[in-house]
């Protein structure tokens, strides 16, 4: 078995607002293991970007982590001062943000905008060395050597797509976080960044934290995979396993509303209500209201707690009655 | 049943939607400085008169126009010489004179004596009990007419503003609407206006006609109307015009005119308010400008009570005659301020730039 | 014989693009290039392609949001049982004809007036026609949302919409859409911002909305998953034409044109053991073979009513 590079314990995080605490992270734990691809699945608002950005420790300024710990390579994040996390940060663990496509400098060349990010982590490479560098990673991702000396606006979205991919693999991280790298793409384009992030970690051997809502990119993109809920990891495990074998009715609501062009063409169910309100504290199991089997057995009052089911497929205790 | 429900809920949607507006208004620390000048200077506006009605103002003496009020002292008469600097005085003010009776420096007069007694009106007086601000050159209370100032300033500036502000966002959305020739006419005269200056625009229509507030609220009115705002409006009427809502109410087959004034229209409407509270400042800056180069036919504003107070040569004369110029000063600032300032709050609420969830 | 609800044959919709800041030169972009399709009754088109490709083009030119370049537009006319002409319609015809078709659009935050209350809304479409008076509006406002499952109605109509969830905004979006009843609905990506537990709900009420009250549907998305969820054909649309137009099962199984291989090939299947076959077509090739021979012929019928553009793909299949 190989071990663990990334290990996330009981994480809480909040962001203080004029409406109340909206508490972001509850409770979550995984761990990523060296040259796995780890999933992140929920809908919209259910705190993933939040989890990403406490792994970085790059939250917002009304973030608070409240407790929990964060460890790569055995190395504590949580607390650490900002001149320690500089160092950690893209060449430990980076990140492709979500719309990060529109986040490059307009004014500055691409291959410049890399370079510099270089230079901040190994000032004492030269300047051919790096454009080395960039042109190996641009050939990783299937851009050519000449985008280097673009300016944004002349790339087309896949491109500036792939380039942000490369931006994050310049400083040769161990681990990748992917926040949605394909949500304003194509559907064409979108498969062929999605084979290009495989590749290129596959060859690497990097851990990949891919985070998606959707659950059928997830479920090629991903060995191992983490579903949430309003702030809370559900249930997680190897994905072959969660797809067989989902034990959280949230996961298993999830898979039956996705619809697919292979297979048979079948009804798919719909999940009534909407996700709670994080502002509110919710007691126990928060999927409660909309969950469609509840049963007697089920207490969503009791605290909840991640329950190992199989080998490391943990569910959240609340729905475990239900398989 | 089902109505009074619905009521009900309509006045707590209503309730809530204000509270939730308020606590971004509230966010805003410039703005709340801005509202609390602005009610402030209400308040003033409003009190004086209350003060009257209750009769607890004598109009006689508290009329910011026509009151009277002779303040007496007793002076005693030294001499001292007439040119500076002497070997002895840098100027006039080292002359000697006794620390409890005022001295009056007189050039000494046929019938008054070195050494006499000698009573005498003062005007303009100090601040006192009677008089917060002290009295103007003519005996009467700056501090009425502060408030009086404010009644000007209030009725002008929202006058100016709300004409201003409707001719502005109607001709803007008709620009965006109709585009063509409509909307290149429209876009020279606001161009024409622009490149005007306001200010000698108004000193030339001063010169043909009498200017009452009304009258320039009415020409400040129709200026701002015409000029740049009417670009601003129409961009963001063009911005409105594009979103899925007017294309789904065109294809129910609603017409232009309807799609114009109850889709465009209301959705530009924040923005013309925030012009209209901009738009307030510039009209009071101008009337203290215009009245200060006497060029108002009005009694009495704030312009109106630094003009006097430069005309009768109390302007230059440092600090002595503070309460002349001070208060009408800091007035005309303030509130312009003031208004400035709730626009950046209420922008704020309009425009978050950056809204918390 | 199936009776259509709308007939399009030869839809052309060209746009006229500046070269360049300093350029006079201008370019056309045919947006939409020479397409013909027909719906019939009850049944939903589902008009998939990749960005760009010119789906919201057409379903704009549909609705008479934007003028036509070229071909026939032809509706269903109730009173004459006939389809009939849509270009010369006076502006009171054209008014009438407008009960028939609507359009739900992609954004539920954009396409509700944020100005107005729920209520006024959905009272719009009745407003501008006359329909009924004050109390039978206000009836069938209510009707109408208890269809579309916003129950109980007094607790929506006074709202605004930012005070809805983005699922609530699109029950709404659709209830203002269905009030009048129409026969046609165009519906541009409708789900396609929205959660998924969320999305098949809002499918399901538009599927069941169609059984019942006969409505058709052009159903555009870039999602093919999607689409054979919610249609009975698909059109498969490239750089403004339609490649291949076939029966939802049989374009699936059996796909003939390079380009909807290429398509159905990129859709992510949420199945873990499923092996997703590769199938790469080189872009430039297609577009310039596309171009050199699309407009000139008819589509052909491979059988099964599945037709295929018929320019020479031979040496990319
Ligand atoms: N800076 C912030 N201040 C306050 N609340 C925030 C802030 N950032 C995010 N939130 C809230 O925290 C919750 C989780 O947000 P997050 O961005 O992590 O969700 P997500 O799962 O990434 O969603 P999406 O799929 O839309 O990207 C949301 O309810 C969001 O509104
Ligand atoms: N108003 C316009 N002026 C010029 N070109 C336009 C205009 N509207 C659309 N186009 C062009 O027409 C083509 C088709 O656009 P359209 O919006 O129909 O694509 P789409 O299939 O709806 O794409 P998406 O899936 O991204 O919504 C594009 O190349 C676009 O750039
Ligand atoms: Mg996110
Ligand atoms: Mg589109």
């Amino acid at each position: 078995m190989s071990k663990e590079v990334l290990s996330v314990k009981n994480l809480n995080m909040h962001y203080e607002t004029l409406s109340g605490d909206v508490h972001a992270v509850k409770d979550v734990s995984f761990s990523v293991k060296e040259g796995e691809s780890f999933g992140l699945v929920g809908e919209s608002g259910c705190g993933k970007t939040s989890v990403a950005m406490s792994l970085l420790q790059l939250q917002a300024d009304n973030a608070k982590i409240s407790s929990g710990s964060i460890q790569l390579d055995g190395v504590e994040l949580v607390g650490m001062n900002e001149s320690e996390l500089r160092k950690v940060r893209w060449d430990g663990i980076s990140i492709v943000f979500q719309g990060a496509m529109n986040a490059w400098n307009p004014v500055v060349k691409v291959g410049e905008q890399i370079r510099e990010a270089i230079r901040e982590h190994y000032p004492e490479k030269s300047k051919a060395e790096n454009t080395e560098k960039i042109e190996s990673l641009f050939k990783m991702v299937g851009l050519d050597a000449s985008v280097i000396d673009r300016f944004p606006h002349e790339l087309s979205g896949g491109m500036k797509q792939r380039a942000i991919i490369a931006l994050a693999l310049s400083c040769d991280p161990k681990v990748v976080i992917a926040d949605e790298p394909t949500t304003a793409l194509d559907v064409v384009i979108q498969d062929q960044i999605l084979k290009e992030i495989k590749k290129v970690q596959e060859l690497l051997g990097l851990s990949l934290i891919y985070i998606s809502h959707d659950i059928a990119v997830i479920a090629e993109m991903t060995n191992r995979m983490a579903v949430m809920y309003a702030g809370r990891v559900v249930e997680s495990g190897p994905t072959a396993e969660i797809f067989a074998n989902p034990r959280h009715s949230y996961t298993k609501a999830l898979l039956e509303s996705t619809p697919s062009v292979v297979g048979d063409r079948v009804k798919l169910n719909s999940l009534e209500g909407e996700p709670p309100s994080l502002i509110d504290e919710i007691p126990g199991c928060s999927f409660a209201p909309r969950c469609p089997n509840k049963t007697t057995t089920c207490k969503p009052e009791l605290d909840m707690k991640l329950v190992e089911v199989g080998p490391e497929h943990y569910v959240d205790i609340c729905s475990k009655e239900s398989h | 049943m089902n109505e009074n429900l619905e009521q009900d809920l309509q006045k707590q949607l209503r309730k809530e939607a204000i509270r939730r507006n308020w606590n971004l208004f509230r966010q805003s620390k410039l703005g709340m400085i801005g509202l609390y000048i602005v009610i402030f200077f209400l308040f003033l506006a409003l009190l004086q008169p209350l003060l009257f009605v209750t009769g607890i103002w004598n109009k006689g003496v508290y009329d910011p126009v026509v009151g009277y009020e002779a303040i007496k002292d007793t002076f005693l008469v030294v001499e001292c010489p007439k040119e500076y600097p002497t070997e002895k005085y840098e100027s006039m003010k080292d002359c000697p004179g006794d620390g409890e009776i005022n001295v009056k420096r007189l050039y000494l007069a046929p019938g008054v004596e070195v050494g006499d007694y000698y009573e005498a009106f003062i005007q303009p007086a100090p601040p006192s009990s009677r008089h917060l601000l002290g009295t103007d050159s003519l005996g009467r209370d700056v501090f009425s007419q502060i408030m009086e100032g404010s009644q000007v300033a209030f009725v002008l500036g929202f006058l100016s503003a709300t004409l201003g502000v409707g001719i502005s966002t109607i001709l803007g959305t008709i620009a965006a609407f109709f585009g063509g020739r409509v909307d290149a006419y429209l876009m020279r005269q606001s161009d024409l206006i622009l490149m005007l200056p306001s200010l000698p625009l108004l000193f030339i229509i001063s010169a043909f006609a009498e200017l009452k507030v009304w009258h320039l609220a009415i020409v400040l009115g129709v200026l701002g109307g015409l000029g740049g705002s009417v670009i601003t409006i129409k961009s963001q009427a063009l911005q409105v015009k594009v979103k899925p809502f007017v294309d789904s109410a065109r294809i129910t087959g609603g017409s232009r005119w309807r799609i114009m004034f109850s889709h465009v229209l209301p959705n530009v409407a924040p923005l013309a308010l925030l012009f209209m509270v901009f738009s307030v400042t510039g009209a009071i800056a101008s009337e203290s400008v215009l009245s200060f180069l006497g060029l108002l036919n009005i009694d009495m504003s704030w312009g109106i009570m630094i003009y006097l107070s430069q005309t009768d040569g109390f302007i230059f004369s440092g600090l002595e005659f503070w309460w002349l110029i001070l208060p009408a000063g800091l007035a005309v600032t303030l509130l312009a301020g003031g208004f400035y300032l709730v626009g950046r709050g209420l922008d704020d609420v309009f425009n978050p730039r950056l809204r918390k969830r | 014989m199936k009776k259509n609800v709308i007939e399009v044959t030869n839809l052309e919709k060209y746009y006229e693009v500046s070269g360049g800041f300093f350029s006079r030169k201008k370019d056309i972009v045919k947006a939409v290039d020479d397409i013909s399709f027909e719906i019939p009754f009850g049944e939903s088109l589902g008009l998939v392609g990749q960005s760009g490709c010119g789906k919201t083009t057409t379903a704009r030119a549909l609705c008479l949001l934007d003028p036509k370049t070229g071909g026939d537009v032809k509706f269903y006319n109730n009173e004459t049982q006939d389809m009939e002409n849509i270009d010369n319609l006076e502006d009171e015809e054209l008014k009438k004809f407008r009960r028939n078709i609507q359009m739900i659009f992609q954004d539920p935050y954009e396409s509700l007036n944020p100005r107005w209350t729920i209520k006024d809304i959905i009272l719009e479409p009745l407003n501008i026609h006359n329909i009924g008076d004050l109390q039978d509006r206000e009836e069938a406002v209510v009707e109408i949302l208890k269809t579309v499952g916003l129950t109980p109605a007094s607790n929506y109509l006074p709202r605004y919409p930012h005070e809805l969830s983005g699922g609530q905004r699109q029950r709404v979006s659709i209830a203002r859409t269905l009030i009048m009843k129409p026969k046609f609905v165009v519906c541009d990506e409708p789900t396609s911002m929205l959660d998924v537990s969320i999305r098949i709900s809002i499918m399901d009420l538009m599927l069941n909305l169609a059984k019942d009250l006969e409505v058709s549907y052009l159903y555009i998305t870039h999602d093919l998953a999607v689409a054979r969820y919610m249609c009975n054909r698909i059109a498969v649309m490239f750089n403004g034409k339609i490649v291949e137009i076939a029966e939802t099962e049989e374009l699936l199984n059996n796909p003939i044109h390079p380009y909807t291989k290429r398509l159905i090939s990129s859709i992510p299947v949420p199945d873990p053991s499923y092996d997703r076959k590769v199938y790469d077509v080189n872009y430039d090739e297609l577009d310039a073979i596309i171009a050199k021979h699309g407009t000139d012929n008819p589509m052909v019928d491979m059988g099964n009513e599945h037709y295929i553009a018929t320019h020479d793909v031979k040496g990319l299949i």
